[in-house]
């Protein structure tokens, strides 16, 4: 084929650039989507509670996700400071995931009760009170706002439309279990779950 | 992955390969020159050549082809095929966890059969404590362990939970969870207040003498029964000495107050599943050393 035809014929080099994007997809991402491999739960993964779930929106509101990642690697040095390396069965009830790219802050796939919950409250207040060398944001008004109880269950709604397994009882529950909480407490609730599932040594 | 699934991968990526080759060799221009004709573009008088890819550059592309080929043939890429070498990423990385518990396993058995105060002067096990303990105890104790407002100092001499090899080592292998209740609306705001001044007085403060008295009275009921009769507290329940001038929540009349209002609840997490026995131990031995 002469490249004449390709470049004076946009329709066809529409067709074949869209060809040569498609098949990495194919190959490497469509059947992961649909493998049982990488959508089996691990053995005791549950839904997020309502109060958990909040605090999921709220790390994503303040965009603690630019800066922790949440995918511990299967390298030592990784598994050594984090804990077991992130296992795709964990992550099939997030949408999206949380995995992220980047590190300036450590990774937290793991960081659930490793610290007290009194810590997390004063280590996102200022960071400083408790790491001197930190340079993480302080969240000050997380510790002024209150929960919106009303949209919790439609976000469960939302996620069972996806495919998360939350039943009548998690969604008719959910304004109650968030009611007159707090940013905060939701976060640190979440925070505190993270990676708790798989304890093998660090 | 399912066969259909390995299936899928297999084909397409064959068909991609083949459609590579067949781009690079049945589209390959051999003739020509410099100075042969143009595409017969014209952008301002800057004209295009139709030249030939040159040689070195078409024979990367080659090399690129055959690196896939090699590459599927070698490692895991064509659905189940495991390659020819069986390489997986997991039997590396546990390669590579067996290699690094190989080669500090005679130096960890030589300090684990040692006790605890023993090694605690060692200069290699402060050094490795020091490491262990700023990835892992720093973020609460602080860098030089000296603790900060609800985390405890760890280089003076007071223990909440016990400073013997073994209470450290329990306190970082199963934790610590401090149970203060909140006595505000038990003993009532007034209470509060005189037990402050009592608790203030143990420690040589000044005080408002008539209320310490009635507070006296209300610790012994109340307060007595874990942090003990004069106050000095009992290591079992984690109940600190409440007459040593060392505060983990301030020594303000202010701050007492609040803690007996409200009540306090520290946790230290455990460690066991995080560090194992032979990280803990190393730890003890650092934290039991710090300002001997």
């Amino acid at each position: 084929m002469k490249h004449e035809t390709i470049e004076t014929n946009i329709g066809l080099m529409i067709i074949l650039v869209v060809i040569a994007l498609l098949f990495g997809t194919l190959v490497e991402l469509v059947p992961l989507i649909f493998d049982r491999s990488t959508n089996e739960p691990i053995a005791g993964l549950k839904p997020l509670p309502a109060l958990e779930l909040e605090g999921r929106d709220i790390y994503i509101r303040e965009g603690c996700n630019n800066c922790h990642s949440q995918m511990v690697r299967p390298l030592r040095a990784e598994t050594e400071r984090y804990g077991h390396y992130s296992v795709a069965g964990e992550f099939v009830y997030d949408h999206p995931f949380l995995w992220g790219s980047k590190r300036t802050g450590p990774d937290l796939a793991r960081v659930g009760k490793r610290y007290s919950d009194d810590w997390h409250r004063a280590h996102l207040y200022n960071p400083r009170d408790v790491v001197p060398e930190s340079n993480m944001p302080s969240f000050p008004w997380l510790f002024e706002n209150d929960l919106d109880p009303d949209g919790t269950a439609g976000k469960m709604r939302a996620l069972r439309a996806v495919g998360v397994p939350y039943t009548d009882e998690d969604i008719a529950g959910a304004a109650e279990a968030v009611a007159g909480r707090q940013e905060i407490d939701a976060l640190v609730a979440y925070l505190q779950q993270l990676g708790t599932l798989l304890q093998a040594r660090r | 992955m399912a066969s259909h699934w390995s299936l899928w991968v297999i084909v397409l990526t064959t068909i991609t390969l083949i459609a590579l080759v067949w781009v690079l060799f049945g589209n390959r221009k051999r003739e020509g020159g410099l100075n042969e004709k143009t595409t017969g573009h014209n952008y301002d008088g800057i004209e295009e050549y139709d030249n030939p890819l040159p040689a070195w550059w078409f024979y990367m592309f080659v090399i690129t082809i055959v690196w896939g080929v090699a590459y599927l043939v070698i490692y895991p890429g064509m659905g189940n095929f495991k390659g020819v070498i069986g390489w997986t990423q997991i039997e590396q990385y546990e390669r590579e966890v067996a290699r690094a518990e190989e080669g500090y396993r005679a130096m960890r058995d030589r300090y684990l059969a040692l006790p605890v105060a023993e090694i605690a002067r060692d200069p290699s096990v402060r050094k490795m404590g020091m490491r262990m303990f700023g990835n892992n105890c720093a973020q609460c104790h602080g860098g030089d362990a000296r603790g900060s407002y609800g985390f405890p100092d760890l280089t003076d001499d007071d223990w909440i939970y016990g400073g013997t090899p073994e209470a450290i080592k329990t306190s970082i292998t199963d934790g610590r969870r401090a149970a203060m209740p909140a006595w505000g609306d038990v003993i009532g705001e007034d209470s509060v207040q005189s037990v402050t001044q009592y608790v203030l007085s143990l420690n040589g403060r000044q005080v408002d003498a008539a209320s310490a008295e009635a507070g006296a009275t209300v610790f012994a009921q109340y307060c007595a029964t874990c942090h003990g009769a004069t106050g000095e507290g009992n290591k079992l329940f984690g109940a600190p000495n409440l007459t040593n001038g060392i505060w983990l929540y301030g020594g303000t009349a202010e701050q007492i107050s609040h803690s007996i209002r409200a009540g306090r609840n520290g946790v230290m997490p455990a460690h066991n599943e995080m560090l194992g026995e032979d990280k803990i131990h190393l730890l003890a031995a650092y934290v039991y050393g710090l300002g001997k």
